[in-house]
């Protein structure tokens, strides 16, 4: 599904992914983990296509269809879907109004008609049900006020009703308490089927108790080092990240 | 992918969709003013002694005026005496229905998406369409009579009802009030005029259509609407001009009186040519509008949607004169390009428990200028007056400016005033957080501007706020990476 080859970008000429490659696969959860400032976060804005991020070399194809040329949205409108560090605030904007907006742009670039507004409200019901998520918050202005909390877990309800090929979660699980993690964890569970995957980002082993992921890569200094399974995150958790560098440099 | 300032630079080369030219035979009168375009008017439109009077007077008064120099902006320098005071479509008599209007004329009003033929009105407006000078049809008109609602032209309502003209005409905008309203009095050559009697709610919204078209002419129209005891209405402007290189002034007069218990929601979609991206051209908007709640309760709402016009220069305003009135003024001023609004309102407590609320929404692009300026004022024996205001400015790019000139001037300690301001920019990673979910960056901006505004949009009538909605997106068309 996802390829990305030789994949060399960074920001204002400063380069941080160094060479990356990775397969993904229908189905498949990689988790990629790795220490502060190895690229992780610049992986994600480089598939999503953030403005500043500049390749330099390499790419990125889905399903064949290559990536880097595309816009933001189409790469959306494609099914690449990625879950913000830090969503943003936008006031005004109804949740509910912005994902229909969202829905109906994508369907509209497949050659779908747009939901009616019927169909719209009973696939948001059934999909709030789905990831646990508060209908009071499905109704304010988008991420305008929401805890943190809120906000990821708004991201998972969009996730849920976009029902992207691959998502793209960011760090989802920083400054989630145990329980909004348990919350979040069970939706994603929900939304895994075989013909999505799931890329995610985190420094913790801990969203890995919940989100069993087939591959766990360890990402240092834009290139991924080592590959292995659940395992691995295991072993990070206790031994830290040194023994890999280590292992890397020799 | 484009960036921000890629994107900036687009923007003034938007097309504006209704700046074209009919052509169509027509009545001018060269340019130039004095007494004698006074009393030519007077006599075109076959008006009584006190009105013609009341011209010159005010004209006398325009002579001794200067232009206002207090505005947030340098005034362009205005030759009064290059406009040319009248033009009309050429008729040779008066229309007795709409078969008898110039097709080319129908035809101009239909492109704007008027709705004058009554079939084809859907949701019931009654509109009352001014082309250049002349009001051009009326529809309607009969099945208002009925309830006793007289809606017609204001040159009509001169002939046909002279006695209301007269009590309430300049009772609200004097005609010496400031320079524009002082050139509008003098040479006004048609307009709207509402009068709903005592009682009654009209059923349906009632409509002006206001379009420049001609050259080098200036369009002074005035709108009169008197809302009698326990009346209520509903009124809506729209305007548009052709794009022309020149500068064309806009001069209007809005006075609105409400008595006891009566309603007036004033409503305004203004769309006049803004002039290029250099800055060549546009419509000199220079608008005084004033209501006055006269009675107990009475309550006057004006609502606007500012996107037009090379420079706005207006600030629609209540006097709260009847105990318990309640003034409320809502808007939402767009500038881009090099357009200028110096825009706001002006609150008047005048009587005991008077109440006014304003919401200013001010949204500037590429080197637009927007500037809010506003003033309530509480009179001594206006005990328990309440004023809210809130001023938001919005900023798209770093070359527009927001400004806000708020003035409080109160002579009764019982009064409360709450005064709020944000200032916001659009940022790269609101549009990019939507662009990330499959949305455009033009529907981004659509859907964040709309978000910023919808408190005064909602506001609007139905109809008017969908078209509301499509203005403001097309208005901002590429004007954020």
């Amino acid at each position: 599904m996802l390829s990305i080859k030789n994949l060399h970008a960074g920001v204002e000429e400063k380069e941080i992914l160094k060479g990356l490659n990775l397969e993904v696969k229908p189905g498949e959860v990689h988790a990629i983990m790795g220490p502060n400032g190895a690229g992780k976060s610049s992986l994600a804005s480089v598939l999503s296509g953030r403005p500043n991020y500049e390749v330099t070399q390499g790419s990125v194809t889905l399903d064949g269809k290559d990536l880097l040329d595309m816009s933001p949205e189409d790469r959306a409108r494609e099914g690449v879907f990625l879950a913000f560090q830090y969503p943003i605030e936008i006031p005004g904007v109804s949740n509910i109004n912005f994902l229909k907006t969202a829905m109906n742009e994508i369907r509209t670039y497949k050659g779908l008609e747009p939901l009616s507004a019927k169909e719209f409200l009973a696939l948001s019901r059934e999909r709030q049900k789905l990831v646990e998520f508060d209908a009071k918050l499905v109704n304010r202005s988008l991420n305008e006020g929401f805890s943190g909390g809120e906000k990821k877990r708004n991201e998972i309800f969009q996730l849920a009703m976009l029902e992207p090929k691959l998502a793209i979660l960011d760090e989802t699980d920083s400054g989630l308490d145990i329980d909004a993690l348990r919350i979040v964890s069970r939706g994603v569970n929900k939304l895994r089927s075989d013909k999505n995957a799931f890329i995610i980002i985190t420094h913790y082993q801990r969203l890995l108790d919940y989100i069993v992921p087939d591959f766990v890569h360890v990402l240092s200094d834009g290139k991924i080092v080592k590959t292995g399974d659940k395992n691995l995150a295991l072993e990070l958790e206790e031994k830290g990240y040194d023994w890999i560098r280590e292992e890397a440099i020799h | 992918m484009e960036n921000s300032t890629d994107f900036l630079e687009e923007i003034a080369g938007k097309e504006y969709e209704h700046g074209f030219v009919t052509d169509i035979e027509m009545d001018i009168l060269p340019p130039g003013l004095n007494e004698e375009t006074i009393h030519f008017i007077s006599k075109k439109k076959n008006e009584p002694e006190w009105l013609l009077e009341w011209r010159l007077k005010a004209f006398r008064a325009f002579q001794k005026m200067e232009l206002p120099s207090w505005q947030n902006f340098k005034m362009p320098e205005m030759d009064f005496q290059a406009i040319s005071y009248y033009a009309a479509p050429k008729q040779k008599v008066k229309y007795e229905s709409l078969d008898q209007v110039d097709p080319e004329l129908l035809e101009t009003f239909k492109k704007l998406g008027i709705p004058l033929s009554e079939q084809k009105t859907l949701a019931g407006v009654a509109v009352d369409a001014v082309f250049d000078s002349v009001s051009v049809a009326t529809t309607y008109k009969e099945e208002l009579k009925k309830l006793g609602i007289i809606f017609c032209s204001f040159g009509e309502a001169v002939q046909e009802h002279p006695e209301l003209v007269k009590k309430y005409l300049g009772t609200v905008v004097p005609h010496s009030d400031n320079v524009f309203a002082a050139l509008n009095a003098a040479v006004f050559s048609d307009g709207s005029f509402v009068y709903i009697p005592p009682g009654v709610r009209s059923p349906m919204e009632l409509s002006t259509y206001f379009r420049i078209n001609a050259a080098n002419t200036g369009q002074f129209e005035r709108t009169l609407i008197i809302a009698d005891k326990d009346a209520y209405v509903s009124y809506l402007e729209g305007c548009t001009a052709p794009m022309r290189d020149e500068h064309q002034l806009h001069a209007a007069v809005v006075e609105i009186v409400a008595l006891d218990n009566a309603e007036v929601k004033y409503s305004t979609v203004q769309n006049w040519y803004p002039g290029d991206k250099d800055g060549k051209g546009g419509v000199y908007n220079f608008v005084t509008k004033r209501g006055i709640c006269k009675g107990a309760n009475a309550h006057i709402s004006w609502t606007q949607v500012e996107t037009g016009s090379a420079i706005t220069w207006k600030y629609p305003s209540v006097i709260l004169q009847g105990d318990n009135s309640y003034g409320e003024f809502y808007s939402v001023a767009v500038t881009k390009g090099k357009q200028i609004a110096d825009t706001g309102t002006k609150m008047y407590h005048l009587g005991a428990n008077t109440r006014s609320r304003i919401i200013s929404k001010g949204i500037s692009a590429g080197n637009g200028q927007n500037s809010y300026r506003g003033l309530v004022q509480i009179g001594a024996k206006a005990a328990n007056a309440r004023n809210f205001t809130q001023c938001d400015s919005m900023l798209i790019g770093d070359r527009c400016g927001a400004h806000t000139f708020p003035y409080i001037e109160s002579k009764n300690n019982t009064a409360t005033l709450e005064h709020e301001a944000t200032t916001s920019k659009i940022g790269e990673d609101q549009i990019f957080y939507l662009n990330a979910r499959g949305i455009d960056t033009e529907k981004a901006v659509e859907l964040i501007v709309n978000g910023f505004a919808k408190e005064v949009l909602n506001k609007l009538p139905m109809e008017f706020a969908v078209e509301a909605q499509k203005l403001l997106a097309i208005s901002l068309e590429g004007s954020v990476g």
